[in-house]
């Protein structure tokens, strides 16, 4: 039987459940409208490491190893990690397991990875090659900025739609059967590229507008479902100038997000105080509000029905020394909770 | 939807710098660092009775340092994020550009993290800077010599 439904769109034979997760994130994540619910935190930019890089790896060490301890697994129970972030190489992920040996797959779907991740690893436990898979992605604002911009302490001036790296990290666990309290994965539209040309570095909520519109009508489309149907529609990183562009663009298609529609990078900063700009991004950005906000949310029954809809933008810094435009792509999971 | 029309699109949600205020933030910052140098110059030539050349070597060394302890402390991008410009382009800009990959690349080591990178946005400022002082050096020795 196929799995796939209208062009792009695939349902689990029997849904996939998250039963643990965690966020990790930095002073300035905590100093948002969210800082209640992260509990795992650093006044620490460096939590402790000797370097950016390491700090990075060091929270997602921390978000996996909280996962693995609160699953009541050991790591060897887990089948695959899927794991990704910014840096060059992946080299969070991959230093982050490599003390636990355990079958990975080191993903870049830049800001999008989070939802990536997760469609990976819902479908290698529903196409019956694992038992228990986790998702895994990070980001660092320092060890962003030393790799795409400029050097910390640089006298550079933003504008105002660029966007404010997230330092954070989130991890799930999915399992195919489970006693524990859980949150299903039902559905998933994996994205497309799609590139509209807009080449601006500080204006990368515009570059992932397009792919975010893309895989939303796909899934509408697919599923013959409306965005009223949803409790909450969220995208990962669009922050306010993309979320912007994402209505408009689905309005011209006949489709309307509501109030139930919110974008990770806007939720996790107050970008009113905390000059952030156009709001939060990077792939910790919507897996520590999707680890931290939106799945306790989720289990607390304030929410039922989600989409959650992770942003990338695919360019590399020397793509964009060399005047090419910015790729953007949108993978998007579908969250249910059952009701009681 | 053509490029072009999600172009159009783009620009008018896009919110533009305030110009304005950046060029007035940008003109009293610059200005001050500006009024600064003077300052410093006019106190080191009466304290230490300098002629005008080697007061203005001075200066330009003591607003360097003042630049790059500023920049190791944390404050000059601080500045900078409202300053634009003003912080830019006086000599404590190129100051800035050289200290801050110091400071950030030094886990990567003297030779091939520091040595490197300290030019990494300061080295098209030697560069160009370098090439457009050839040219003027060209123009300068041709009008004085065949027209003066």
């Amino acid at each position: 039987m196929s799995k796939k439904i209208g062009s792009g769109t695939y349902v689990m034979s029997s849904p996939v459940k998250i039963t643990c997760f965690d966020a990790v994130v930095g002073q300035k994540e905590h100093d948002g409208p969210l800082g209640k619910y992260f509990n795992n935190w650093s006044d620490d930019e460096y939590f402790g490491q000797d370097s950016f890089e390491k700090a990075e790896t060091y929270i997602q060490k921390e978000a996996i190893n909280r996962v693995i301890e609160k699953s009541g697994f050991s790591a060897k129970d887990i089948d695959f990690v899927f794991a990704g972030d910014l840096l060059n190489q992946c080299a969070g992920s991959n230093f982050c397991v490599r003390d636990i040996a355990v079958q990975f797959f080191g993903l870049y779907g830049a800001c999008s990875t989070m939802a990536e991740a997760m469609i990976l690893a819902s479908m290698v436990i529903d196409g019956g090659f694992a038992e228990r898979s986790i998702a895994l992605t990070s980001s660092h604002f320092c060890s962003a900025e030393r790799q795409f911009r400029f050097p910390l302490e640089y006298g550079a001036q933003r504008p105002p739609a660029a966007q404010w790296t997230v330092t954070g990290a989130g991890c799930v666990l999915l399992e195919r059967e489970t006693d524990k309290p859980s949150v299903s994965i039902e559905k998933v539209t994996p994205g497309a590229v799609v590139d509209m040309s807009v080449s601006d570095l500080a204006n990368m909520g515009a570059a992932m507008a397009p792919a975010a519109a893309l895989t939303l009508k796909r899934y509408f489309d697919d599923t013959v479902t409306s965005p009223a149907d949803y409790d909450l529609i969220v995208t990962g990183d669009l922050g306010l100038v993309g979320s912007d562009l994402l209505r408009e663009l689905l309005l011209r298609d006949n489709i309307s997000l509501g109030s139930n529609y919110n974008d990770c990078g806007v939720m996790i900063y107050d970008t009113a105080v905390q000059d952030v700009h156009s709001g939060g991004s990077g792939c910790g950005c919507s897996a520590s509000v999707l680890c931290g906000y939106i799945l306790p949310e989720m289990l607390k029954k304030t929410y039922r029905n989600v989409l959650f809809v992770t942003t990338g933008a695919l360019m590399s810094p020397t793509s964009s020394l060399q005047g090419e435009s910015i790729p953007g792509i949108a993978h998007l999971v579908n969250l249910k909770v059952q009701a009681e | 939807m053509r490029s072009e029309d999600y172009g159009k699109l783009v620009e008018e949600k896009t919110p533009n710098s305030p110009i304005v205020k950046d060029c007035f933030i940008a003109f009293v910052v610059g200005g001050a660092i500006c009024c600064l140098g003077q300052g410093i110059k006019d106190i080191i030539t009466m304290l230490f009775d300098l002629d005008k050349e080697s007061a203005g070597t001075w200066t330009t060394i003591i607003l360097v340092f003042l630049s790059a302890l500023f920049t190791g402390i944390g404050w000059y991008d601080k500045l900078a994020k409202h300053a634009g410009a003003g912080t830019l382009v006086p000599v404590t800009g190129f100051a800035n550009a050289m200290a801050s990959p110091a400071i950030e690349f030094k886990k990567e080591g003297l030779v091939l993290g520091i040595g490197p990178k300290l030019f990494a946005v300061a080295g098209s400022v030697i560069v160009y800077g370098t090439v457009a002082s050839f040219f003027y050096g060209i123009i300068y020795y041709v009008v004085t010599t065949f027209f003066l």
